[in-house]
């Protein structure tokens, strides 16, 4: 008889409970031997930690990758897109293209973005050039909304200013109170003239070759309260900010809908209000965003110092990929998307620990089969997992998720057709050869 | 279907008549007027030429359309002698029926208005009427105290009225024969069944291709879809009424539904249009009335809980406050049964000169009615354009879910055609669901009445309301409905109480509305 899966998990959600004992897996603590580890983003930083040195066994899956702090952290995905961009431009690369503004083409799909306080002096060169703008101020190491404001004058983040004296923070390197300062999308789509945000869920396999797989059933997360861009309702985070976890404390939340949508839904709605073919372009972009978000930080990077800066000896010059792409590893994460009134979508966030509380019972069951179609791509058959595995899984086997990008797929597709260009295997075609293009400019 | 002779002229009198002195009369002579100065116009030919001209500028087909639009509305030719009732309802004793459930109606307004001390309604303050302006996008947000208003009647109440409903020359106590009906319904009126429908419906045959099947993912497009689509854009450039209606049948295309239907309903968003929007929304900040209270409450008790529709809470607002104050909508009561209920100035009770229709519309909203606006909301997001084509839709076809009457697209007619259809297609279960005491049509009256809006999930009800629009019939909503009890045939066989019916039927979320009826009425 087959051996039952062993699991652990330090996170009590029902969704996820009631998935493992569905399957017959058996649940045991992190100290016996487990096979599957759904931890939370506590757990995995001591997983992986240079000090505790845990390895994995062959047998072994976790569902966060080693640092997936370099999407997940707002200031490092800035920090990643950025120099995933200046690399491609260094490489002349036609996704770099930039238009007469020198507005990048394919590539613009983050709000300008500032670390604080590290490009205060830049930030505010930029605030100058149109200051009636308003910016949003997020702190990099929280999540749910918490701590997050809007600003539209200088003098509400002077402390935030390099030289400020009255400053408390910490330095910047170890992260903890940094925040990005972003421009906020002060013109958003409106339907029902209620402002909303996408959350989508995507599933990476591994990130070389790049496996990406994005949930069907994402939803539409409306502000209970009308949205005004006046300036009187800065302080209104009903009006501004999607997440439920705030919405849920409006007076007009409604426990049976959540405020929530389907993508269908705003599918749908926008084909019937603005055309199929613009639809079908916006969600060809944000398919585009989800992937090129991915190739940043699973590339080869340009050559990194190593973290600690060795005074007077060699320094390594290690090409190291931002991302482990740990074997033993998966996850699945929840990109937050707005979408602007010209049907531009733009990337807010990535999130490593997507919320698996469920605010009505559509949430419950959409969470639900969430984490069984993962599991079932990551643990098919409910067999015990084996960190080698192919990672291909069967059309069948995807439930509710599709394809996004197969790279390994695309590679082999393109070594069959002879690549016109004659491009080299390796880490250049693996960018010029994406799946999903802008349509109609691309070579 | 134009008759000969002299009913032709009658009719085109009438259509003259009406279309005389409206907007589009004075645009033509405006038109006509202007093109006067163009080189092409000589003065020998000049009527030619101005006809010429008007053809190729789409100034006649917008007439065309226009004169479509009278046509549908027009009722039916009637004797000479007959008195106008006739008009708005040939059998008496329906009009007796709709005139005693309007006596009710009326009565429970009434009485609400005096037990909560609020007038019918009241002019509002200066203060009032700047904070609504203000408020106007976004009353969602308010919170009256709603709590002692009740919607004036419900689907149910009005069930029960027609199911008592007796026609005085039909003797139904013949016992058990073979033409008994076993339903609700025991007047006998004209309805169509399965082999009349499929003459009446040919485009929704197996064999006829349409949105809803054969669009589906793993059919490839050029079979069907895309040659649809082609034919589509080209109705909606030439501005066709009467091409988008017969395009319609075979559904219409996500892309361009909203122009299709603007264009069948011929409901325009010209300026006039915008302005007699905006002079609505002016007497709603100047008058608050009763039944805006009925409005606020019907919202937030249906559309504000319903997954798909929560979202335009505000523009159901806009729309249904307005639509109350829309005297233009008066004029659908010379083919409606109903009749305006009317209201005397406080103090002027029985004086015949004081009386006003209240509400100013005529239409008393009940519990559900937002209903029909609701679906609207996903394709139009303009408030003056949502507006028309929901007017349009009511004066058209939705005043017939609710009030008594013989047609054959009635509430009346099609309750029984649905009991006649489900009846004669599966005898057993409705045997076996009416010795249970689970009346099929106590389950599907709430469907129908909502013409299944709020029930079906948004992209169906579309393709349904499609079909009703195609073939300027409600008739579709009573197929829809035997279909639905004949998919759940096998579970509905195995139930004991008309709760666990209701169970069995009360998710219709996940149903494809086209495979139903085409295997309904055709497999």
């Amino acid at each position: 008889m087959a051996a039952k899966v062993k699991w652990v998990t330090d996170i009590e959600k029902s969704v996820l409970l009631n998935n493992f004992e569905k399957r017959g897996w058996i649940q045991v603590t992190d100290s016996e031997d487990w096979n599957f580890y759904w931890m939370s983003i506590q757990t995995i930083r001591n997983v992986f930690s240079v000090d505790t040195g845990y390895r994995l066994s062959d047998d072994q899956m976790v569902n966060h990758f080693p640092n997936h702090y370099e999407l997940t952290r707002k200031d490092l995905m800035i920090k990643n897109i950025k120099r995933y961009r200046k690399e491609l431009e260094k490489e002349s690369s036609p996704l770099a293209e930039k238009d007469e503004n020198g507005k990048y083409i394919y590539l613009d799909f983050v709000p300008v973005t500032f670390m604080l306080p590290a490009d205060y002096n830049l930030f505010v060169e930029e605030f100058r050039k149109s200051p009636s703008s308003t910016w949003i101020m997020k702190p990099c190491g929280k999540a749910q909304g918490k701590g997050i404001f809007l600003i539209n004058k200088l003098s509400q983040i002077k402390k935030w200013s390099r030289d400020s004296r009255t400053s408390t923070f910490v330095a910047a390197n170890s992260g903890k109170e940094a925040y990005v300062i972003s421009l906020y999308i002060d013109n958003p789509l409106l339907i029902g003239g209620k402002k909303f945000d996408l959350r989508l869920y995507v599933l990476v396999t591994t990130y070389r070759p790049l496996k990406c797989y994005m949930y069907k059933l994402g939803f539409c997360r409306f502000c209970t309260v009308k949205y005004t861009p006046s300036t009187s309702e800065l302080d209104n985070m009903f009006v501004h900010l999607t997440n439920v976890a705030i919405q849920k404390h409006g007076d007009d939340y409604n426990h049976v809908h959540g405020g929530k949508w389907t993508v269908s839904n705003l599918r749908l709605y926008l084909e019937s209000t603005r055309g199929k073919e613009v639809t079908n372009l916006l969600f060809d972009q944000i398919h585009w965003i989800v992937v090129q978000s991915l190739k940043a930080v699973a590339i080869w990077a340009f050559p990194r110092p190593p973290l600690r800066f060795h005074f007077m000896i060699n320094i390594h010059i290690t090409y190291s990929p931002v991302m482990n792409n740990d074997k033993h590893c998966f996850e699945c994460y929840g990109y937050d998307i707005i979408i602007d009134d010209k049907l531009k979508p733009w990337l807010i966030e990535v999130n490593a620990s997507p919320s698996l509380t469920s605010s009505t019972a559509n949430d419950r069951i959409l969470k639900y089969n969430l984490i069984n179609d993962t599991l079932n791509i990551v643990a098919p058959n409910g067999e015990i997992p084996d960190c080698r595995w192919n990672r291909s899984p069967p059309k069948e086997a995807l439930g509710n998720y599709q394809v996004l990008y197969d790279e390994e797929q695309a590679l082999s597709e393109n070594a069959d057709l002879r690549s016109r260009s004659g491009q080299a295997l390796g880490s250049k075609s693996t960018r010029s050869s994406s799946v999903r293009p802008v349509p109609a400019t691309w070579k | 279907m134009m008759e000969e002779g002299a009913d032709l002229s009658v009719t085109i009198a009438q259509i003259v008549h009406r279309l005389k002195g409206a907007h589009l009369h004075s645009q033509l002579e405006k038109q006509a007027r202007e093109c006067l100065h163009r080189p092409e116009i000589k003065l020998e030919s000049l009527k030619e030429d101005v006809r010429s001209f008007l053809k190729a500028s789409g100034w006649e087909r917008k007439l065309q359309n226009a004169v479509y639009r009278e046509l549908h509305i027009l009722p039916p030719p009637g004797h000479p002698a007959a008195p106008p009732e006739h008009t708005k309802e040939p059998l008496v004793y329906m009009r007796k029926a709709q005139a005693s459930w309007e006596k009710r109606i009326l009565k429970s307004l009434n009485s609400m208005c005096t037990e909560l001390g609020v007038p019918l309604a009241r002019k509002r303050p200066v203060s009032e009427q700047k904070e609504l302006t203000n408020k106007w996008n976004e009353m969602g947000t308010d919170e009256p105290d709603l709590s002692k208003f009740r919607p004036v009647y419900a689907p149910k109440d009005f069930l029960e009225v027609l199911i008592s409903l007796k026609n005085p020359n039909y003797d139904c106590r013949e016992g058990l024969t073979a033409n008994s009906h076993w339903g609700l319904i025991q007047i006998s009126l004209n309805v169509r069944d399965i082999p009349q429908m499929r003459e009446a419906y040919p485009e929704l045959s197996l064999t006829c291709s349409q949105l809803g099947i054969d669009d589906h993912a793993h059919i490839p497009p050029d079979l069907f879809e895309s040659e649809h689509i082609r034919i589509g854009k080209k109705v909606v450039s030439e501005q066709d009424s009467a091409a988008a209606q017969q395009y319609s049948r075979q559904g219409c295309p996500t892309g361009f539904r909203a122009q299709l239907w603007a264009l069948i309903l011929n409901a325009t968003n010209e300026p006039e249009d915008i302005m007699h929007y905006e002079q609505l929304k002016a007497a709603v900040i100047h008058h608050d009335l009763l039944v805006d209270n009925l409005i606020y409450k019907d919202v937030k008790l249906t559309a504000s809980n319903d997954d798909y529709y929560f979202v335009f809470e505000d523009f159901l607002y806009q729309v249904l406050l307005c639509f109350s104050r829309d005297t233009a909508v008066l004029e659908h009561f010379s083919y409606n049964s109903a009749t305006p209920p009317k209201s005397y100035i406080q103090g002027k009770t029985g004086a015949e000169e004081f009386t006003v229709v209240y509400p100013p519309n005529g239409v008393i909203p009940f519990h559900g009615f937002s209903m029909y606006v609701s679906p609207l909301c996903f394709l139009y997001n303009e408030p003056s354009r949502l507006y028309s084509v929901f007017r349009e839709m009511y004066v058209r076809y939705f005043f017939r879910l609710h009030s008594i009457s013989s047609s054959p697209s009635g509430i009346v007619s099609l309750c029984l055609q649905f009991e006649r259809l489900l009846q004669n297609h599966l005898p057993q279960l409705f045997y076996h669901l009416q010795a249970i005491g689970a009346q099929p049509l106590r389950i599907a009256f709430k469907w129908m009445v909502r013409a299944f809006s709020g029930y079906l999930s948004t992209d169906q009800l579309l393709l349904l309301w499609d079909r009703i629009l195609g073939y300027d019939s409600l008739e579709i909503v009573a197929v829809l409905a035997a279909a639905v009890f004949t998919f759940r045939a096998e579970n509905l066989m195995e139930v004991t109480s008309l709760a666990s019916a209701e169970a069995v039927l009360a998710d219709l979320s996940t149903l494809k509305v086209m495979p139903l009826l085409q295997v309904f009425l055709f497999a």
